[in-house]
């Protein structure tokens, strides 16, 4: 197990490193420097600029310099913004996008789960074919639709929900539910195959056969072992729900990373794309890396899987 | 009544019936039954999948749309007619006019030749890296292998949409820049799929008698183990498909998509969003619906066809 984590770990290290050199060489290789639209016809003022943003130096040692502000975490100063710093933008706009995916994720998994369990219960009945119908439109409607829907619908025909911001639990709520419908849809087919094959395991007859309750049977049997194709996609979905927010704090104008991130690429903002795509991805590279290793403790099986060379 | 006509009594069993039956030379071998390939026994299976069917039926009806759709209709894509701004349905304007007065169903059919052309472009490119990546990697094995997957599973740990948004920003918004952008991080997945199927195959015996007759490397991967690996290729292509078209929808929707004079079904969402509030429906709702269905089509047929090409499933 201690092998594995440390190949894992060292993976993640070469990932987030990848990253963050194309990130660099994707940017540099831009024509024409960030100041060129602005009015800084004076040659010095431009020359002042380009040291202070370190635009002077040979290549070699701005990817130096960008690897040292990668590693010391300090992505230094906006360009469009001068007097903020990358760091305070992250540091104002990541906590809210993080408060955004963790509910969504809690509320995905959770409404996924009896979804699917639900489902696989009654195999073939009409909550079955509901929860799977909802799966299915679930995974069609993209986010941004079904966001635009509902301020259109809730929000404003309704007026049951305030549309956007994010500044109180009420307002959490459409957001919440555009972001979390797609990855609620694919826990709970993932849920209902899985525990369809699950409940048809010997074990199963075992404790039905014991006397156990049908409730205990499906928490304490079932579901854990139904749960392993979930935790495998934990990581990939989590990807999808933080990208997601980009486009529902646009939508609900959200003053989250994704707005600064949306905001960045408009106007061609290099610091801060670069600091935040950086700082994202080793975020998302990270819980994948918590996911593997939590996939690893719970199945003992996996070792012998990855020997089989089913790396 | 008919029943007793086929009841056997001692009155009516005839003579012909214990006569020995001509034996025809030659025809004792034959097969009565056509044999049913891989293929036909997939579509035979696929057919009785009525949802499946419907996404195929759709997606026809779809492509010969966005074919021949902008020829029904008497309006150009980019045809302003500023008299005629945000103009509901009408017997004139089917699925009513933009801010400009463009019309929304030319735009539509336009919107679905881009979409269906970025997915299904993504699925092919996706396909061939994924095969020859996918396909060398499985079949040479050892070191070779080691070392290709470690390269895949450091690419798979990319987040994928980041990285195409970063693309789509250097590489400037067009049709090229985003099948591009999708396909540098898609083929992952294909090649894995490739790989794992190669693998598999590789040392069954058909092979190994193939190898026996001295049929080369190539021969072996063209007419061995790529025929062999075809159904959870085409299953993850059609599945790739909605993931490119919500992409490009996703990324025509941050600004970085299709540019004017062209419509994208993304791109037309897009700019329904701040005119949505002043009741111009239709603006959002034919692209937002045309989205949603082709998306729902390919799934179901994707997933139809996942249960039809398992041979596992096989009854």
């Amino acid at each position: 197990m201690t092998k594995y984590i440390i190949k894992r770990f060292l993976m993640m290290i070469a990932t987030i490193f990848i990253i963050a050199t194309l990130t660099f060489v994707l940017m540099h290789s831009i024509p024409g420097s960030p100041f060129d639209d602005e009015r800084t016809s004076n040659p010095t003022i431009q020359a002042n600029l380009e040291k202070f943003y370190k635009l002077d130096e040979p290549m070699h040692i701005q990817y130096l310099y960008y690897l040292k502000s990668i590693v010391t975490f300090d992505f230094g100063p906006s360009i469009k913004k001068p007097n903020e710093s990358v760091n305070e933008l992250l540091a104002r706009g990541f906590p809210i996008s993080f408060e955004l995916g963790m509910v969504t994720i809690l509320v995905a998994l959770l409404s996924g789960i009896i979804l699917g369990t639900l489902a696989a219960l009654r195999h073939n009945g009409i909550i079955d074919y509901l929860a799977m119908t909802f799966a299915v439109v679930g995974i069609s409607v993209p986010n941004f639709v079904l966001a635009t829907l509902l301020i259109q619908q809730v929000a404003v025909n309704l007026e049951w929900l305030p549309a956007a911001t994010w500044s109180s639990p009420l307002h959490m709520i459409l957001p919440t539910l555009a972001l979390a419908t797609g990855p609620t849809a694919i826990i709970a087919r993932l849920t209902r195959s899985s525990m369809l094959e699950v409940l048809t395991q010997d074990y199963i007859k075992m404790a039905r056969a014991k006397g156990l309750s049908p409730i205990r049977i499906v928490i304490r049997h079932a579901l854990r072992n139904a749960l392993m194709p979930v935790v495998t996609i934990m990581g990939t979905m989590l990807a999808g729900i933080l990208t997601g927010t980009f486009v529902i704090e646009k939508i609900f104008a959200i003053p989250g990373m994704g707005k600064y991130f949306v905001e960045s690429i408009n106007n061609r903002d290099y610091p801060v794309i670069m600091g935040s795509t950086v700082f994202y991805s080793a975020f998302l590279v990270f819980m994948l890396f918590l996911v593997d290793i939590i996939y690893g403790l719970l199945d003992p099986r996996i070792k012998l899987h990855r020997k089989e060379g089913d790396a | 009544m008919t029943n007793s006509q086929n009841v056997v009594s001692p009155q009516n069993v005839q003579d012909e019936w214990f006569r020995p039956k001509q034996k025809e030379e030659g025809k004792a071998e034959a097969v009565v039954r056509p044999s049913l390939s891989y293929w036909k026994d997939a579509w035979r299976r696929l057919r009785k999948n009525k949802l499946a069917m419907a996404g195929l039926v759709f997606l026809i009806i779809l492509a010969f749309l966005a074919i021949c759709g902008p020829i029904f209709s008497p309006y150009s894509v980019d045809g302003t007619d500023l008299p005629n701004q945000n103009k509901a349905p009408s017997a004139t304007h089917w699925f009513g006019t933009d801010e400009l007065g463009r019309d929304v169903f030319t735009r539509t059919w336009y919107g679905a030749r881009i979409s269906l052309f970025v997915g299904v472009m993504a699925a092919l490119i996706d396909f061939f890296i994924g095969i020859i990546y996918g396909g060398v990697s499985g079949y040479k094995g050892g070191r070779t292998d080691a070392v290709m997957m470690r390269i895949i599973e450091v690419l798979y740990g990319l987040p994928h949409l980041l990285v195409v948004i970063l693309l789509m920003v250097v590489m400037g918004p067009s049709l090229t820049t985003i099948i591009v952008a999708l396909t540098v991080t898609g083929w992952v997945g294909m090649a894995r799929i490739v790989r794992g199927q190669v693998l598999q195959i590789k040392n069954y015996e058909f092979v190994t008698a193939s190898k026996s007759f001295g049929a080369k490397t190539s021969r072996i991967i063209r007419k061995n183990l790529l025929p062999n690996t075809m159904g959870p290729i085409i299953v993850q292509m059609t599945l790739t498909v909605p993931s490119a078209i919500f992409a490009e929808a996703f990324l025509s929707f941050l600004g970085l998509g299709i540019q004017a004079p062209f419509a994208s079904w993304g791109v037309m969402a897009n700019d329904a969003l701040p005119v949505i509030l002043s009741g111009h429906w239709w603006r959002l709702f034919f692209p937002a619906f045309f989205i949603s269905l082709t998306m729902f089509a390919f799934n179901v047929l994707g997933d139809g066809l996942q249960d039809a090409l398992d041979p596992k499933l096989r009854r």
